[in-house]
């Protein structure tokens, strides 16, 4: 098993089954989901198919100024343990302060995912031993958490086609509040680690979703879609790359209407495509493994993106007894409504869920239908604008500043410009073009004053960033639509009576 | 209740005490008795207590930033440290197996 590299393992699955297809080729999913939503990929001749389970544990850095229970200031790559405090620090003397703008923060991202929220939840101890947790234990909500029982509904393409769409629910068990560790280096070289406890303290939301997924591509789609919420509330900016939003996946096969498989936990994903690629892996592997004869172990696995596949996490530790505990130095956590506001409370101690209700902004699911409607665009497009960070804004932009339908103004946007950054690795903001040029641009070509063909030369030559308008490009490359009648007249006759054999051929049918 | 040698094995790797010898597995047999008492009242119907806290407010902070920029007197703690890091060993070092170490429990 050690000598085999992930590439056997995907050439073997794919073929497995009378007459299976090719390899899979880059870009196609490997597992194959059916409209149901249970995957069911073909197994050996003769042994009943598999549908595969997947449950993810995401963790989201709140967007704060500063931590969950102290003062020190939250922020990415800063000089080591220069963001720490007293208590971050675990030294004695020190308790908990609740950060209230957290509070606030788990209680829009309940909202916007249809939680219930709990107007009581309860804080907790979890205690384990590692250099990067002071404490010895992390602050979180085991027993009663602050949201409970959402949904998060997100669409997926069929077959990799753009034109078909189809939306899936995954449950959100529940949503609770608690602390980040510090961070670990690992120097190898002198057998030792490097402790920074910037991280350590920073509030998270654990976001759990049940094991409603059944492959990496709806896990992918569902996490990208919970980013976009996120990052729509400014609960969490949900920046994977900056470990802002991390992903463990729990991944088992069974065969169908048999109880659920045993369980391995995969961690160590930091994309939302090494997500997919992760998930998609592990589950092949767990089938692999079951039609050998072999057993799933309950255990910890790391992904390795250099190779693709999962391998066991080193746990020579056996299975973690956490201890969980009240945390004694903090009350209970009340939340108010409309209802049940006190009246004589002080503003500040107070968090009322339906003033934060009355304030959720547009989630991306509203933006993308009122786009739709607006515009009459169709709903993949809807996606792809809310997909690139400012497209939406762009797109909207040019249809302010040109006659040319919306619709048709979509095909440019995305055909065009989106292709053009992303061969060029640009983003919206750093786009050569600007809405006002493209805008200029597709009005000459509603007024007719230049040909579609035309336009894009000139959109080439925009690209170049030359500071040239449209108008100065279409004089300098002679690309007017000629509007004389007679001009054009003159070009016609010129053209048959250059071609007289080809002409007679034509009159004579 | 008895504390058997496995819990009392169990209780060493979680917490890293050392009941070294006959006299400290008895105090923490007799801790367990005392506790025990508790079993005596009836709590049915009754919602747990986890603090005399329960009724107090839990105070809510303002999101500012009022702590922090103290590196080189939390690094006066520190008995290594490498540039502005704390030293640590690689990785947990986890306790032996109870037959693979010296402790009071493998006579019991």
């Amino acid at each position: 098993a050690a000598a085999r590299g992930c590439r056997g393992v995907w050439r073997r699955a794919w073929q497995r089954g009378a007459g299976g297809p090719a390899p899979a080729p880059r870009g196609q999913r490997a597992v194959a989901c059916n409209a149901r939503g249970g995957a069911v990929p073909a197994g050996k001749s003769g042994l009943a198919p598999w549908v595969p389970v997947v449950g993810l544990e995401i963790h989201a850095q709140i967007s704060s100024n500063s931590k969950l229970f102290s003062g020190s200031q939250v922020q990415f790559a800063a000089a080591p343990n220069s963001l720490v405090s007293f208590f971050d620090a675990s030294l004695p003397g020190t308790l908990p302060v609740l950060n209230r703008r957290c509070v606030e923060a788990a209680v829009m991202t309940g909202l916007a995912l249809n939680c219930s929220i709990n107007k009581r939840s309860l804080f907790d101890r979890k205690h384990y031993f590692y250099a990067d947790l002071p404490a010895g234990y992390q602050i979180t909500q085991q027993r009663v958490p602050i949201a409970v029982n959402g949904s998060l509904s997100y669409s997926l393409c069929i077959d990799n086609k753009m034109s078909q769409m189809v939306t899936k629910t995954v449950r959100i068990k529940q949503i609770q509040l608690e602390q980040d560790s510090g961070k670990s280096l690992h120097d190898d070289t002198r057998n030792q680690t490097l402790v920074d406890l910037n991280r350590a303290g920073v509030g998270l939301m654990e976001v759990v979703m049940e094991p409603d997924m059944c492959c990496g591509e709806e896990a992918a789609a569902a996490v990208r879609e919970l980013q976009l919420i996120l990052q729509t509330l400014g609960s969490s900016q949900a920046v994977m790359a900056e470990g802002q939003l991390r992903v463990d996946a729990n991944v088992s096969v069974h065969h169908p209407g048999e109880h659920y498989g045993v369980r391995t936990e995969v961690k160590n994903i930091n994309s939302l495509r090494f997500l997919a690629k992760a998930v998609d892996y592990e589950i092949q592997r767990q089938i692999e493994e079951l039609e050998n004869g072999g057993t799933i172990l309950n255990e910890t696995r790391a992904f390795d993106s250099k190779l693709g596949c999962t391998v066991p996490m080193r746990d020579k530790e056996g299975k973690q007894d956490y201890r969980f505990m009240p945390e004694p130095n903090l009350p209970p956590l009340i939340l108010y409504d409309a209802k049940s506001l006190p009246a004589n409370m002080n503003h500040q101690q107070v968090v009322n869920v339906d003033w934060i209700h009355e304030r959720l902004p547009d989630l991306p699911s509203v933006k993308r239908a009122k786009l739709v409607e607006r515009y009459g665009i169709l709903p993949e497009h809807s996606f792809t604008l809310l997909n690139e960070d400012g497209l939406t804004e762009f797109f909207e932009n040019v249809v302010k500043q040109t006659r040319m339908k919306p619709k048709k103004v979509i095909g440019w946007i995305l055909n065009d410009l989106l292709s053009y950054l992303k061969q060029h690795s640009l983003i919206v903001k750093e786009s050569p073009v600007t809405s006002f040029l493209l805008a200029d641009l597709l009005n000459l070509l509603e007024k007719k004053e230049i040909s579609s063909t035309a336009a894009k030369q000139v959109l080439a030559e925009l690209w170049k960033g030359e500071g040239k308008t449209p108008f100065e490009i279409v004089k300098e490359k002679k690309l007017e639509l000629i509007q004389d009648q007679k001009e054009l007249e003159q070009i016609c006759q010129a053209v048959i009576d250059g071609q007289e054999n080809e002409v007679i051929m034509m009159v004579l049918g | 209740q008895k504390a058997t040698v496995e819990v009392l094995d169990h209780l060493e790797h979680l917490a890293l005490v050392d009941f070294r010898d006959a006299e400290g597995v008895e105090r923490l047999q007799k801790a367990i008795q005392f506790a025990d008492q508790l079993h005596e009242v009836n709590t049915d119907g009754v919602e747990p207590m986890d603090s005399v806290l329960e009724d107090r407010c839990l105070y809510l902070r303002e999101d500012d930033v009022t702590e922090g920029n103290c590196t080189n007197e939390l690094l006066k703690n520190a008995r290594e440290k490498v540039e502005e890091y704390f030293v640590a060993p690689p990785g947990n070092i986890p306790l032996p197996k109870l037959e693979e170490r010296e402790t009071f429990l493998q006579g019991s």
